[in-house]
This record gives C-alpha cells, sequence and structure tokens, in this order.
C-alpha cells in the first residue's frame, strides 16, 4: 500500500497558502484514486503545530510537524534537511507538495537525498490500474503529457489554483519529529518588492491584465504617449485589484529603460515567461504568434482590445477580440470603474 | 577580489519559434523531426552564461565551464554561435536532450562531468545554471545536481547576484506576488538557478570564438555518451491541447460601448 506525504512549509504566523491547501486536496485525491492508501501530512516551520487544524476533512491519519526557529527563512540546507526528517520519519512512498517556491527549490535536491524520482508542476494527480497517474505539461505548456512512475519514493509537486482547499471538520493527530538541521552559510535579510514600489503581480487576481508593446509605439497622433500608458494601466489595476503580464517585447523595452517604468521580466507572460492562472484575461496591445500566447493558457475567459483583427494573440485564443484603440476603451473603462 | 569556478549547466531546446508536435516510436516520445528541428541553448542556461561571464570578467582569476547533456551533432551546431558570446570550457555529455528525459538521470550524467574537471577549486565552485529549461521545465536537475556533488546553499529562480566587499554574495531570488527573497551567502560554494539575471546577450566577438573553438571542437570529439533510458519512468500520452476558441470579432463599435461592455465583463462574478 502506498504511503501519501503531503509535504508543506507554514509560513511566519505558522499557516499553510492556498498551494498548500490544495496540495493537500490533490493527496487526498490522489489516495481516494489508488483506493485507501494512507494518508499523512509533513509541515514545517517556524510555528507549525497549529496548521494542522487547517487540514480538518482531508482525511490524514495524522500530522508530522517539525518545528525549529531555523525554518523562520526559506533556505535550501534547513529546509532540504527538515523535509528529509519528515520523508523518513513515515516512510512515505509518494511525496505531493506544493509548487511554491520554497519547494521547488529543495524538491529536486531532497529527492536525490531519498534515494527518489521527481516530477513537478504536476496539473493532476489520479490513479490507472492501482498505480498513480500525473498529468504535467512539456515544452513550456506546449503539449501535456501523463505518466507514471516504477520508483519509489516518487516526489511530486502541483501547481497552484487547481485543487480547493480541503473542507471538513476533524483535525489529524499531531505528532512532533525532531532532527538536527545543519548549520548553513545562508542568511535570508528580507524581501525586495519591485524597484518602482507598485504592486502589480497579484496571483490571487481574478483578473490578469496583458499589457503588449503597443502601448509604447506611435499612436495615430505619431507620437509616443509613454507616460499616459503607465498612468491608464495602473489606473486600471488599482481600481480592478488585476494582475499584470507583459508580453516578451514590452518586457525587452522595458530592460532598455525607455518604457512602462513598472514593467520587468517578474511580470513577463508567455514562451518565456509564465503562464500564471486567472479566471479571466484582457489582453491589450499585444501582438504575437503560437509559442508567446500560452501565457494565457491558463486563463479562463478571454478578452483582447488592439488594432488588428488578425492578432495571432487574439484570433483563435479570445473569447471576444475588441477591434479599437486601447488608449481609448481603457481610458473610458477607468472612468466607468469610478473612483 | 576573490576568484570563481563558475560551471554552467545547460541543455539545447527547439528554437522558440518552431512547431512542436509529439510523436510515439520504438523508443518512446520524442518531437516530430527532433533531430532537424534547430535548437538553441536553453534561455535561461544561456542567461546564466551570460552571468557567468560577467562574474568572470569583474572577478580576476575566475574561469567559466560549460556543462551541456545533449545530442554530440546539435551541441556543435550550438557552439557555432554560442562560442562567439564568452569564453568557456566545454564539458559535453552526448545524451538526449528532449523535455521527455528524466531530471535525476540527467544530473547525474553531468555530475560525471564536473567532477572530471581538472583543477576545479571546490570551495570557489559555483554552479549555475537555468532554474527551469524550456523543454521538461522540471526545475528539479540543478538541484539534483547540486546535491550529488555535495552542495547544501542552494538558490532558484536567481535575477541578481551581488559580490560584496568582504566576499560575501548577495542573491535575490524570485518568490511569489512579483518579489524577490535577498539573501546574503557568506561564501561559495553554491547551486544558482538563474531566471532572467540582468545581462542582455552579449554580441558576437569573433576573436572569442576562434579562441574557444580551438579547445571546444577537441572535447566535444571526447564527450562521454549517457543514455538517460528513463528508468521506471513511463510516459501515458503526450497530446497537444487542441482548444480553438471561436473568437467573436467586435469592429466599429463605439469606444463608449466598449467600454461599457468591458466594464460588466469585469464585474460580474467569474
Amino acid at each position: 500500500m502506498e504511503l501519501i506525504l503531503l509535504l508543506a512549509a507554514t509560513d511566519a504566523e505558522g499557516n499553510l497558502g492556498k498551494p498548500a491547501l490544495g496540495a493537500a486536496t490533490a493527496a487526498q485525491a490522489l489516495a481516494s484514486a489508488l483506493g485507501g492508501a494512507k494518508l499523512v501530512a509533513g509541515l514545517f516551520g517556524a510555528r507549525a503545530s497549529q496548521a494542522a487544524a487547517l487540514l480538518a476533512g482531508a482525511g490524514f491519519e495524522k500530522a508530522l510537524i517539525l518545528e525549529s526557529d531555523a525554518l523562520s527563512q526559506a533556505r535550501y540546507a534547513t529546509d532540504a534537511a527538515a523535509g528529509e526528517a519528515l520523508v523518513k520519519a513515515c516512510g512515505a512512498t509518494l511525496v505531493v507538495a506544493p509548487a511554491t517556491s520554497r519547494i521547488q527549490r529543495i524538491i529536486g535536491g531532497l529527492a536525490q537525498r531519498c534515494g527518489g524520482k521527481v516530477d513537478t508542476h504536476l496539473t493532476e494527480l489520479t490513479a490507472e490500474e492501482g498505480a498513480p497517474l500525473a498529468t504535467r505539461w512539456f515544452y513550456r505548456q506546449r503539449m501535456s503529457g501523463r505518466l507514471k512512475r516504477a520508483q519509489r519514493p516518487w516526489f511530486m509537486t502541483v501547481e497552484a489554483g487547481l485543487y480547493p482547499p480541503p473542507a471538513g471538520s476533524g483535525s489529524p493527530a499531531v505528532e512532533k519529529v525532531q532532527a538536527a538541521l545543519p548549520s548553513t552559510l545562508t542568511r535570508v535579510t528580507g524581501e525586495k518588492s519591485p524597484a518602482s514600489g507598485a504592486q502589480t503581480i497579484r496571483p490571487d487576481a481574478d483578473l490578469l491584465f496583458v499589457a503588449g508593446a503597443g502601448w509604447c509605439k506611435k499612436q495615430a497622433d505619431g507620437r509616443l504617449h509613454v507616460p499616459e500608458a503607465e498612468k491608464v494601466i495602473l489606473g486600471f489595476l488599482e481600481k480592478t485589484q488585476s494582475s499584470l503580464g507583459g508580453s516578451k517585447s514590452v518586457v525587452d523595452q522595458s530592460g532598455e529603460g525607455t518604457v512602462l517604468s513598472f514593467m520587468s521580466h517578474l511580470n513577463q507572460v508567455g514562451q518565456t515567461g509564465s503562464t500564471p492562472r486567472h479566471a479571466k484575461g484582457l489582453a491589450t496591445c499585444c501582438h504575437g504568434e503560437e509559442p508567446h500566447t500560452v501565457g494565457w493558457r491558463f486563463v479562463n475567459e478571454r478578452r483582447a482590445v488592439n488594432l488588428n483583427a488578425n492578432c495571432g494573440w487574439a484570433q483563435g485564443k479570445a473569447d471576444v477580440l475588441y477591434v479599437a484603440d486601447a488608449f481609448k476603451v481603457m481610458e473610458r473603462v477607468n472612468d466607468l470603474l469610478g473612483g | 577580489m576573490a576568484f570563481f569556478h563558475i560551471v554552467v549547466c545547460g541543455g539545447l531546446v527547439p528554437d522558440p519559434l518552431q512547431t512542436l508536435e509529439p510523436v510515439s516510436g520504438p523508443a518512446g516520445w520524442s518531437l516530430k523531426n527532433e533531430s532537424l528541428l534547430p535548437s538553441i541553448l536553453d534561455p535561461w542556461a544561456a542567461n546564466a552564461l551570460y552571468e557567468a561571464d560577467a562574474l568572470a570578467k569583474a572577478n580576476p582569476g575566475s574561469k567559466v565551464w560549460l556543462a551541456s547533456a545533449a545530442p554530440k551533432v546539435k551541441l556543435q551546431q550550438v557552439l557555432m554561435a554560442l562560442a562567439q558570446k564568452a569564453p568557456f570550457e566545454l564539458l559535453p555529455v552526448d545524451a538526449p536532450a528532449g523535455g521527455f528525459t528524466d531530471a535525476v538521470e540527467c544530473a547525474l550524467a553531468l555530475a560525471g562531468a564536473v567532477q572530471s574537471i581538472e583543477g576545479l577549486d571546490r570551495s570557489r565552485l559555483l554552479l549555475f545554471g537555468g532554474w527551469e529549461s524550456a523543454s521538461r521545465g522540471a526545475g528539479a536537475t540543478l538541484s539534483v545536481l547540486g546535491e550529488k556533488l555535495g552542495l547544501t546553499e542552494q538558490f532558484q529562480g536567481v535575477d541578481k547576484l551581488t559580490v560584496d566587499g568582504d566576499g560575501s554574495l548577495e542573491i535575490l531570488e524570485r518568490v511569489e506576488g512579483g518579489k524577490h527573497q535577498v539573501s546574503v551567502l557568506s561564501s561559495p560554494p553554491a547551486v544558482l538557478g538563474w531566471a532572467t539575471g540582468g545581462r542582455a546577450e552579449p554580441p558576437n566577438n569573433p576573436q572569442i570564438g576562434m579562441a574557444n573553438m580551438r579547445a571546444l571542437m577537441p572535447s566535444l570529439q571526447k564527450a562521454r555518451a549517457a543514455k538517460l533510458p528513463g528508468d521506471g519512468l513511463t510516459l501515458k500520452s503526450v497530446s497537444l491541447p487542441r482548444q480553438k476558441r471561436n473568437t467573436q470579432v467586435v469592429k466599429d463599435m463605439p469606444v463608449e460601448q466598449i467600454a461599457v461592455e468591458i466594464v460588466e465583463w469585469i464585474k460580474k462574478k467569474p
């Protein structure tokens, strides 16, 4: 019988984020599909004990807790050692974890340390003929594959936003795990926001607003209107609390210091950027062909505003394409959204 | 100023503008006409190489190696252009480079290449690479390789590395919400999986190219082979997403009406 371990880190307040709770549900779905695998949670952090209650109703037999002040910082050496202790404490054959930056940093090394194999960014966990079956994308979301592995332990990270948090009652029993965490040469000194100070990336937002290079090109009057573009885009983001994505071309321009001051490579969506998950997406002034449109592959409802009716960003990709001047449309949208 | 021994790991991927189609054959899944598709050095690995070059230039006595697991023929094609970008020594592993290979097997093949470097000062080792590839996209290979080499200071999604006056390294890693985690590493060795970084692609420099190629071609001829058989891994199916939307093209609608429609759509609960 498989033993599934949900491996997750708690935050500074001792909570589990949405990605971890989604991974808990994914682990539960896998256990159910396998027909009764054992389900154990392994949580680590400076204040991990209280997080076990968040897993109520997900079918976990117990929650292994590894607490240490050293785990208040997200660092490879200490996090990997904590993960190793939790995997070995229960003899997990399958390890399911959220694809967060903290887990992604350690999951490969942890698999190697435990003599296992690893697959990341999974989008579905189920079973076929009594064995786990995982789904993931290849070649930057351009093709999807389903895979099985014979080796154990098998380490898997699950993408955020695909599974809901567990719902129910009955917290798992808590069992403390002790581990000697190694000393490390790394000291985390904090987090840094983009230089502009503008919060433009909101992974939990309903709407993704994608800005293309057209915002920074000469407009109908033959002149650039970049300051106006910045004002319109930032105004829209503030009013809607949406997340900002950028096409490769607009992001590369920003790197040259000539345009949209708040746009960085962190905003880039598409073939060489991110593929965020949002309920809706509005693309403006975006132009490009198939490889770049993977940037909104995981956006459910899509609309676009640009001047080219045959644009590759929109044709066959968007639900609605408005052939219009995005400056004028978005200025009016901001007016209608009000203060 | 202290020196660094920088080993950049990078695979080859199809040019991003190529049409890719999965096909199944006796050897498992691959891309249609894979051997004919033009290849490039993986974009994030290329960022890592340019960062390595800049770091080596700023710290005299440093040295850069490029370790790559890829078919020898393809590697030779890519090197013709890449060798003009930055000086490096090549550590080739003649192996499949596709996205359906196994990250752990790939890492272990690269480990052999890194361990074979003569004169490598492990106390000054910085193992660079892309944080993910544009083929497998696992984000695991570099981490497995680091673990295999005993490197327990690891960073992923790195956008900036600064060497401070005391020899410590300040590292900015991408975390959730469009932020960077800032860490200080007191000294190498370490693993750094690069995201975009901050360097533009260097222009071709034929002089660097000629100097590089004198050593690169003999290295390529001596590439050790690795099979990456995918033991225990079964790819049940691979398919392209077929979803094509029936786009409603709205022309000649007044701006006011478009704006009203968009606002109503935004306000509607998903």
